[in-house]
């Protein structure tokens, strides 16, 4: 199955805030992993998926509510740490988590999303919804043992969770080839009886067509599948850590970026097809939203330090022992 | 004598280390070819090879578990965790083997490893890489928690972690990495070339675990810090104008309480500063042990200056980080008492 024009170009757009959002916090808060480089397998996988599917994101995840389509604003101000943010500012960069769109959780801690998409994936099961999960990680994370503890879980009870990697070479700096004994991290689907698949993620539509059709076996009560799609990062692993060393080459960062820009080659494809005003018209409009984010947040209220114990508990019980317990004695 | 930051420091202690004994190694992410996220290992892989400086997959269970195993058959590992904040998954192989390898093999084995880990806040990192969780460790029995506050301390106290035949936990505040950081956010950073203690023999030299250094001495009050808040609290004496005893434990446990319990005695007033989480964190440890050997010598009750029972929050990491204003405040109403 193929997505329709409107869809392409919405998921153009999609793409696009991704990078336009990234931009601007290099610009006025830079704090944060960027996925620019990667927006092709995020938006391509969110495509796949309806709003009140389920998904967890990682460290690097300012791409995973903006791919669901999330509004900009509330994530704008949650990087500057104002009170509308959509984590009330408490949050910041790596807890982007839009829960009127499914986001589960937006975890720093590298593999901390398996075990939650995949009981969120049994939560579908048991209540008989046809929702699925969709796991975001990447290459590093699928060394963490709460990989394997998941999937299998997952592949026993067949849940209908997409665990999808977005495999952008480097852990840091390790790179894949130094820490994995199987570079295909699709290939380790056999390991858990599982189909696993390969996808080149920097096409956004060839990510939409593989992750769809993980989606409809999910939905048909199939089961879980892996999806692996190569893609890069083209900025360093956080904008906030020195890396003086070489761990790749510049021809390798300049290929990519010159040669494998998912954004400029779904541009090329939709201006090829006749779309060439329609993406000129989201251009303008995204170019639009980001300044809009940027002001919302510049001129949004601080938190208040009240804020601070609102989410601690549900049924908050002798909270706080002592006032000095949570706001300090100054 | 050569002047070393704090990660230079760590740094020359691997070195010296690795150097006089083949059986030290050290390893975690991206700790080989890149030298650290920190550049604490830097050049080691270089000089020592890939057999004794190396890089990881993202696995703490898997990297403390390693250095337990490499530990009980004849080597001394020293393991990187990245961030404190990354170390749970590793916790049950910390807890559950290396702490009690010994004592379930009638000594027969012992888990000689050291597991190194930046922590702390004052970064901006948010609630998953501004964490200290040495209450955690401190709680098992079986490990030691060592936390350094200078260059020398850090050199001399990491020396004598890998040389400890019982597994050691060394935390390393990582705000003051580059400088003595006093809680002033808004000065400008000041390079720990200035201190006294960034003068750092080149060579070899050790500083003995479960020994406390009192770093201002005073009669007022006692001050109890560790890490970071040891120049928080300096700091926050010298505003004040109180004549406030520093007592940098280093060690936190087995915590030197024969130091500490001299200074209170002799103050008879006692201030505790962390920035962990304030429940079950280490200060109510130190202000029971406080209140059970001076309680007849105290003048005021205990103050903790602490993190707040939340996580640590995107805004306000000056209002959760104990600064130099609330320790300043708690020294004031101490004296008040």
């Amino acid at each position: 199955m193929s997505l329709d024009r409107s869809q392409q170009l919405e998921l153009y757009s999609r793409m696009l805030r991704i990078r336009r959002f990234e931009e601007a916090i290099v610009a006025h808060y830079p704090v944060g992993h960027l996925s620019i480089g990667q927006e092709g397998a995020i938006v391509g996988a969110c495509m796949a998926l309806r709003d009140d599917d389920y998904v967890t994101g990682t460290h690097r995840s300012h791409g995973h509510p903006i791919g669901k389509g999330a509004a900009i604003n509330p994530l704008m101000a949650e990087i500057f740490g104002k009170r509308t943010g959509i984590c009330k500012g408490l949050g910041g960069s790596m807890h982007l988590t839009d829960t009127s769109l499914g986001l589960i959780c937006e975890s720093a801690i590298v593999g901390g999303g398996f075990p939650l998409a995949t009981g969120a994936g049994l939560s579908i099961q048991v209540r008989k919804s046809d929702q699925v999960s969709l796991c975001f990680f990447g290459d590093g994370a699928a060394n963490q043992g709460t990989f394997g503890e998941s999937i299998n879980m997952a592949a026993i009870w067949k849940l209908p969770v997409i665990y999808f990697c977005e495999n952008n070479g480097y852990a840091v700096t390790t790179s894949v080839a130094a820490s994995h004994g199987q570079p295909d991290i699709a290939r380790r689907a056999d390991g858990y009886g599982i189909p696993g698949v390969i996808v080149d993620g920097q096409d956004a539509d060839a990510v939409y067509e593989v992750t769809q059709a993980a989606v409809d076996r999910a939905r048909a009560g199939e089961g879980p599948t892996l999806i692996e799609a190569k893609t890069y990062r083209f900025d360093e692993h956080s904008n906030r850590l020195a890396i003086p060393i070489r761990y790749r080459s510049d021809e390798e960062i300049a290929f990519h970026r010159n040669e494998r820009d998912p954004i400029t080659l779904y541009r090329a494809r939709l201006v090829a097809g006749g779309l060439a005003a329609e993406v000129e018209a989201i251009e303008a409009e995204v170019t639009c939203i980001m300044a809009d984010a940027v002001q919302f947040a510049k001129d949004s209220p601080e938190p208040e330090l009240s804020d601070l114990t609102d989410n601690m508990f549900s049924n908050p019980i002798n909270f706080p022992v002592t006032r000095e317990g949570i706001f300090g004695d100054a | 004598m050569a002047q070393m930051n704090m990660i230079q420091a760590l740094n020359s202690a691997l070195d010296v280390m690795m150097e006089r004994d083949p059986k030290v190694l050290t390893f975690g992410e991206d700790v080989g070819y890149f030298g650290g996220v920190f550049r604490v290992t830097d050049g080691l892989q270089k000089k020592y090879g890939l057999k004794r400086c190396f890089d990881t997959p993202i696995a703490e269970g898997g990297i403390v578990g390693v250095a337990v195993g490499m530990g009980a058959y004849g080597l001394r590992p020293v393991a990187e965790i990245q961030f404190a904040d990354y170390i749970y998954p590793g916790l049950d192989q910390i807890i559950s083997e290396a702490a009690r390898l010994r004592y379930r093999t009638a000594g027969e084995f012992t888990s000689p490893i050291t597991i190194r880990s930046p922590y702390g806040g004052g970064i901006y990192g948010g609630q998953t890489h501004s964490q200290s969780p040495e209450a955690i460790f401190t709680h098992v029995a079986g490990l030691k928690t060592v936390i350094p506050s200078t260059p020398y301390d850090a050199k001399g106290l990491l020396i004598s972690a890998i040389e400890d035949d019982d597994p050691v936990m060394f935390f390393e505040p990582k705000r003051i990495y580059n400088g003595p950081f006093d809680g002033n956010h808004s000065r400008p950073v000041t390079p720990w070339a200035k201190h006294p203690a960034s003068e750092v023999p080149e060579g070899h030299y050790s500083i003995p675990l479960g020994k406390a250094a009192v770093v201002r001495e005073g009669g007022a009050v006692t001050v109890l810090a560790y890490g970071t808040m040891v120049h928080v609290a300096i700091g926050a004496a010298e505003a004040t104008g109180i004549d406030a005893e520093v007592v940098d434990l280093r060690t936190i446990w087995p915590v030197d309480i024969e130091t500490i319990e001299a200074s209170v005695k002799k103050t008879g007033r006692c201030v505790i500063v962390h920035e962990a989480t304030r429940t079950s964190g280490f200060g109510a440890e130190l202000s029971a042990l406080v209140q059970e050997r001076c309680f007849y010598h105290l003048e005021a009750p205990i103050e903790r200056v602490t993190g707040f029972d939340t996580p640590y929050p995107h805004s306000f990491e000056w209002n959760y980080f104990p600064g130099p204003i609330r320790v300043g405040s708690a020294l004031r109403r101490v004296m008040e008492a």
